[in-house]
């Protein structure tokens, strides 16, 4: 590969996992491998789906390439920068949203998206720009100095949103963003997901709902024992094991070696 | 963005802690209220104690005395004095406190004294309890009455002068400078609660910030954010140790206020002897200088500490139940400061919290030893530098992070 093509693809695979491994120390059971060896590519304009049951790895995988894990093995990139070597540069980078993170209570909607665009390096006149546009666009303006625990559950997903996007990152992290949420608030994220495929990021998002992968991802990664088994759009993913359903799919991948982690 | 991530963080510590109506209490009111509130409970107490029992027409039995109505008459005309025929098991019933005291005069005893044959009177109190050694010591105050008088009609009967009893006077005079009176005992009680406030006042911002934020599930959002988990932590301990300062600062303004109150109200004047100056409880500007400088290193020492041990928690609850012995930790040095005879000395004043008591207690006497000024700040200094050193290693560590 020469030198021009190799920008070309470097601009166009913002996220690539390299053999990213990850080991944990449990008192009970040793050394556990969460993440064991994955590679993997998520180009701009497309979802990728991590699709896998609990405990498979997805969380530890987004975690790491949101550099709030590091690896122990292998690496990532996101739109050229090594998660191991400049972490900084990667948050700056990305926007990271699960149902874990949470809102600070004591501060405002608008305090809080503020804080993390101060902590993204926008100056005053960009960041009040920026949270202005959002906060237009995803109609937060009736609970703009209203304090986060005080919000409903939608205006809190609202504000996470806002969170995420006030540096205007090309690449966003989601992290099994609907668990838990009621089918409305789902709702809202899955539509942000799209719209965010639609602005040209490059999204990669977690979850092991059959019909959120189906409505959304472009391609999809199953999971199992921290290794990723099988990887594709759901065409191919049908094509090459005879079945129409996802979940089928997904249970056949999945059984031997869920049987063998059993 | 370096520094001044650290800045953004520690603004928005401060909006959040301002907001937290726990914090406020733990570092406003606390501070503010402690003394003056447990200076006045303490004295109304005392005084009350001490007034009911010198208002008290104390219960005192006579054990014998028959045969010799002198003395008990002497007894009875003492006006603080309820004096009563013993009856039954007396010992017990000044055990019981329900007598103060019991003066036992040997059978006699008059006709032993006419003829000047001395005898013991005996008077049986309950050591330690305050009612009934003021009414054995009034007893003993007229029994020693009783005694001069008839030794001054014996020396008059021998025409000889009553000044033989005393060929000189013996007097007892406080030269010590008075702001120093006051002092040793101020000092150390003030480096025990100022070492208490430090601690107390970082203690919930350290937690609410670490364990708090991993409860809150807002650890994962604020770690996606590009500041450097460095910056961060070092943000989070600059608001717990403004926490702990403010909490001292205000804990000193307090005790200076309290005392120049007390100064003004000549509460003092009593504890004097006359002809003595008063005691200067009030503290100098100097004194309140020189301990806030000390409290520096030490609110930098408890703040990193805190911070580097609620970060194991993954709760609020968890952190206070690993702070709580740490409580043990910190106030036993500071008692044992407050301990009469516990000097500074070269090897105490490397022994961390203990050297500050010590040395607070010197500075509120208005004493400047440099070297030991100068050891004591150094070593402070280096253990809350290891401290912090530990907090911000601490903080990079995923299994402390994210302990589940």
């Amino acid at each position: 590969m020469d030198s021009a093509q190799e920008a070309i693809s470097e601009e166009r695979t913002v996220i690539e996992a390299v053999n990213l491994s990850k080991t944990f120390q449990d008192k009970k059971r040793g050394e556990v491998k969460a993440v064991d060896d994955v590679s993997f590519v998520c180009r701009p304009g497309e979802i990728y789906g991590l699709l896998g049951a609990n405990g498979a790895g997805k969380t530890t995988t987004l975690r790491m390439l949101a550099t709030i894990l590091e690896p122990t093995e292998g690496t990532a990139r996101l739109c050229g920068h090594d998660v191991v070597e400049h972490p900084e540069r990667v948050r700056q980078h990305c926007g990271f949203l699960s149902t874990a993170t949470a809102l600070y209570p004591r501060l405002t909607a608008y305090e809080m998206v503020a804080y993390f665009g101060q902590l993204n390096g926008l100056d005053r006149a960009t960041l009040e720009k920026r949270i202005d546009e959002i906060f237009d666009r995803l109609d937060m303006n009736g609970f703009r100095d209203r304090r986060c625990d005080k919000l409903s559950t939608g205006m809190k997903q609202k504000t996470s949103i806002a969170r995420t996007l006030v540096h205007d990152p090309p690449v966003m992290i989601f992290d099994e963003p609907t668990l838990g949420l009621d089918i409305m608030t789902a709702r809202t994220i899955i539509e942000f997901i799209r719209e965010c495929r639609d602005r040209g990021k490059t999204v990669i998002f977690s979850t092991h709902v059959m019909s959120e992968v189906e409505k959304l991802c472009d391609i999809i990664g199953i999971i199992q024992n921290g290794k990723l088994l099988a990887e594709g759009t759901i065409e191919q993913l049908r094509q090459r094991h005879g079945l129409q359903n996802m979940e089928e799919i997904f249970v056949k991948i999945v059984t031997p070696h869920y049987k063998e982690a059993v | 963005m370096s520094l001044r991530n650290i800045g953004i963080v520690y603004r928005k510590e401060l909006t959040e802690a301002l907001r937290d109506r726990r914090t406020l209490i733990t570092t406003f009111l606390v501070p503010l209220l402690m003394i003056p509130v447990l200076g006045a409970g303490f004295t109304s107490v005392m005084s009350a104690v001490i007034g009911s029992a010198k208002r008290e027409k104390a219960k005192v039995a006579i054990v014998g005395g028959e045969d010799s109505p002198a003395a008990v008459d002497a007894l009875k005309r003492n006006p603080k004095l309820n004096v009563l025929e013993a009856s039954g098991d007396w010992k017990k019933q000044v055990i019981d406190k329900k007598i103060r005291a019991a003066v036992e005069i040997p059978p006699h005893f008059q006709n032993d004294l006419a003829k000047g044959q001395a005898d013991t009177v005996k008077i049986n109190v309950y050591g330690g309890e305050l009612k009934s050694e003021m009414a054995a010591a009034n007893a003993e105050s007229t029994l020693k009455e009783y005694r001069d008088s008839i030794a001054t009609e014996r020396l008059a009967a021998s025409h000889l002068s009553a000044e033989l009893l005393k060929p000189f006077e013996v007097k007892r005079q406080n030269i010590a400078p008075p702001e120093k009176t006051a002092g040793a005992i101020l000092g150390g009680i003030i480096a025990y609660m100022l070492i208490l406030m430090c601690l107390q006042g970082a203690m919930h911002p350290a937690i609410d910030l670490t364990a708090g934020e991993k409860e809150r599930g807002t650890m994962e959002t604020i770690l996606s954010s590009p500041v450097s988990r460095t910056h961060l932590v070092l943000g989070k301990f600059l608001l717990v140790v403004t926490a702990s300062l403010i909490t001292a600062v205000l804990l000193l303004f307090s005790v200076s206020v309290s005392t120049t109150v007390l100064q003004k109200s000549g509460a003092l004047n009593q504890l004097a002897e006359e002809g003595e100056p008063v005691p200067q409880l009030a503290l100098k500007p100097a004194a309140i200088g020189s301990v806030m400088i000390m409290t520096v290193p030490l609110s930098v020492l408890f703040s990193a500490g805190l911070i580097t041990i609620a970060l194991f928690a993954k709760s609020h609850k968890e952190a206070q139940s690993y702070i709580a012995p740490l409580m043990f930790l910190v106030v036993i040095p500071a008692i044992s400061a407050m301990l009469p005879g516990v000097e500074l000395t070269p090897k105490l004043a490397i022994v961390p919290l203990l050297n500050v008591s010590l040395l607070c207690k010197e500075l509120v006497t208005g004493e400047y030893h440099w070297n030991y000024i100068a050891i004591i700040f150094a070593s402070t200094c280096v253990y809350a530098a290891g401290a912090l050193y530990l907090a911000v290693k601490m903080f990079q560590r995923e299994s402390v992070l994210f302990r589940s």
